[in-house]
């Protein structure tokens, strides 16, 4: 089923010069290998087609079940050059927990939320 | 066995103190590392310091230590903090000043040395060329435009300085981390090429920086941030640090917030590029097997820092002027509210158009439906909203171009669509500027460094 990763995810974004950056966490192992299998940088880079110019990174770590995110291209060229209200780029991250994957109906978090 | 506890300052020029207070008086703790200067602070210190030849430092490390100096004093704790900004001299008097006015006596250092903008041209002639680190693109098209260029040192200098017996240690632009490892290196007696202790001591500073970013602020999440206890009196972030790296992080007891798992691996990745290469003038950190191990009671247990050789070169960041803002904005109620805004957008544009005004980009954004989400805001309810506002930014080389476009809106206000709001004066033009990070050769700059310790 499709599922927003805001049901079974978090994340916090921040800015670099023109790089926007995300952490993306699973509250457990199982959804963490979902995440690992759905979110990918070819999916990334259509989610933030609307703005990022640049190639999109992505690194998985096993060790704190995330996804480390980069944006290259992503803030007008920076934030103290960006004519935008989220110059910082603190709310890519929100952005981001819109995006929807295929996901199985009874991971963990999802008995949770219902 | 011996342990070290630090504790988190300021996360970023203009953030509050009063939380240090219960770090100091209930957390036991021996340091504080508190972080003024975020990528763009400089820029603002430089034009202080352009009107006035004694300021150019964080304004705000004055009253945080005419504050916490008394409690800290008795309990000897020390602070290391980069409020020296562009003037760490400046920032010494200034605190001398105070601290003889009020009769109290401190050993206080400074570090500075990171400044380059006056050492571009010896830079580039020792074989530097400072080009964009990103782009490879020459530093000549903005050479006469740069407003700062600092390199960020390392925490040598800031343990050197401790070992000199320092109570306060004031720098200029350092590694964040660096107000973190400098104290724990000290301490311990880290060797500079113990690469896994340093990775130890980067985690930390790092997970420190950002002070309630490290305890439960800005957990982004949904749902679970509502969960984070008592925001109004959140405690920033603590780490009770081992000789072998090893740490226990927490905060002060009853503060609010909260150290778990979630929220600090959420600012372990914070505003990190390459997690298994994170590059700081100290150490290259390896994330990749760090372990945190959640204790429950806002204790995390953190273990597996690894390193590898600290960089031959330190990352220098210019700040050059590029160009001006106009900004305006309107706000209209229902009916039609988000047509409203579109409609002025499109008066605004016809205006700006007719005045045949350079403008190199226009920006057009909806407070309310899309101005914080972008492409990615939800249009099911665009026009059922209850309220909206139109905000329209500009960039422009003239800055006279930039302070008139703010003063095309209030006219709206009875030549416009109906039902108006938010006519509460013109925003001026302001000032953009491009950043330009580059490499340096370390010993280039570290040659440069000083060291001053002065007694009150």
């Amino acid at each position: 089923m499709r599922v927003p990763l805001w049901k079974i995810a978090h994340a916090r974004s921040g800015d670099k010069a023109d790089r926007a950056d995300i952490g993306l966490f699973a509250f457990d192992a199982e959804t963490y290998a979902v995440l690992k299998r759905e979110v990918t940088r070819e999916r990334l880079a259509a989610h933030f087609a609307g703005f990022n110019t640049g190639p999109v990174e992505l690194w998985p770590l096993d060790n704190i079940l995330a996804l480390k995110i980069v944006l290259n291209g992503a803030l007008q060229g920076g934030a103290a050059r960006s004519l935008r209200m989220d110059n910082l780029g603190k709310n890519v991250a929100a952005q981001l927990l819109r995006m929807e994957i295929e996901a199985p109906q009874d991971l963990p978090r999802m008995k949770l939320m219902k | 066995m011996k342990r070290v506890r630090v504790g988190a300052g300021l996360g970023f020029y203009g953030d509050s103190w009063r939380p240090v207070r219960a770090s100091i008086e209930r957390g036991g703790v021996q340091y504080i590392a508190s972080d003024h200067l975020s990528e763009l602070t400089l820029a603002i210190l430089q034009k202080d310091r352009q009107k006035d030849p004694t300021a150019g430092y964080a304004r705000d490390g004055v009253p945080m230590l005419a504050e916490l100096w008394p409690l800290a004093a008795k309990r000897g704790v020390k602070f290391v903090l980069n409020a020296g900004g562009l003037n760490p001299q400046g920032a010494r008097h200034a605190i001398a000043k105070t601290f003889r006015d009020k009769g109290w006596k401190a050993r206080i250092a400074t570090v500075s040395g990171d400044s380059v903008l006056g050492r571009i041209d010896e830079l580039r002639a020792a074989g530097e060329p400072l080009a964009h680190m990103d782009t490879g693109a020459d530093l000549s098209g903005v050479r006469d435009r740069m407003l700062f260029a600092n390199a960020y040192l390392g925490a040598q200098p800031i343990a050197d300085a401790l070992s000199q017996g320092a109570d306060i240690v004031l720098t200029g632009r350092v590694a964040d981390a660096a107000l973190t490892l400098g104290p724990l290196a000290h301490e311990f007696g880290w060797r500079w090429d113990d690469w896994d202790r340093m990775a130890a001591g980067l985690t930390l500073g790092h997970l420190l920086e950002c002070s309630g970013q490290g305890s439960g602020g800005n957990f982004g999440s949904a749902g679970e941030w509502a969960k984070v206890p008592d925001y109004a009196h959140l405690g920033y972030p603590i780490a009770e640090v081992s000789e072998d790296g090893s740490a226990l992080f927490t905060k002060p007891p009853g503060t609010g917030g909260r150290v778990s798992f979630d929220t600090i691996r959420q600012q372990l990745l914070y505003e990190v590029h390459n997690p298994h290469a994170y590059y700081s003038p100290d150490v290259v950190l390896d994330m990749g097997r760090l372990k945190f191990e959640d204790r429950g009671n806002d204790c995390v247990h953190i273990v597996g820092a690894s390193g590898a050789a600290r960089p031959k070169t330190l990352k220098i960041v210019a700040g050059y002027q590029d160009g001006w803002m106009g900004t305006g904005m309107i706000g209209f109620a229902w009916p039609e509210a988000y047509a409203k805004c579109e409609k002025s957008a499109e008066i605004i544009q016809t205006l700006v158009k007719e005045r045949g005004w350079a403008v190199e980009d226009t920006n057009v954004e909806y407070v309310g439906y899309n101005s914080l989400l972008g492409a990615n805001a939800d249009p099911t309810y665009r026009d059922q909203l209850n309220e909206c506002f139109l905000r329209m930014t500009i960039r422009t080389g003239d800055k006279r171009i930039a302070d008139a476009f703010g003063r095309l809106f209030p006219w709206l206000g009875l030549s416009g669509p109906p039902y108006v709001g938010s006519l509460k004066g013109v925003q001026p033009a302001k000032e953009l500027l491009g950043i330009w990070p580059a490499l340096v050769r370390r010993e280039l700059v570290e040659k440069n460094i000083k060291i001053e310790i002065e007694n009150i």
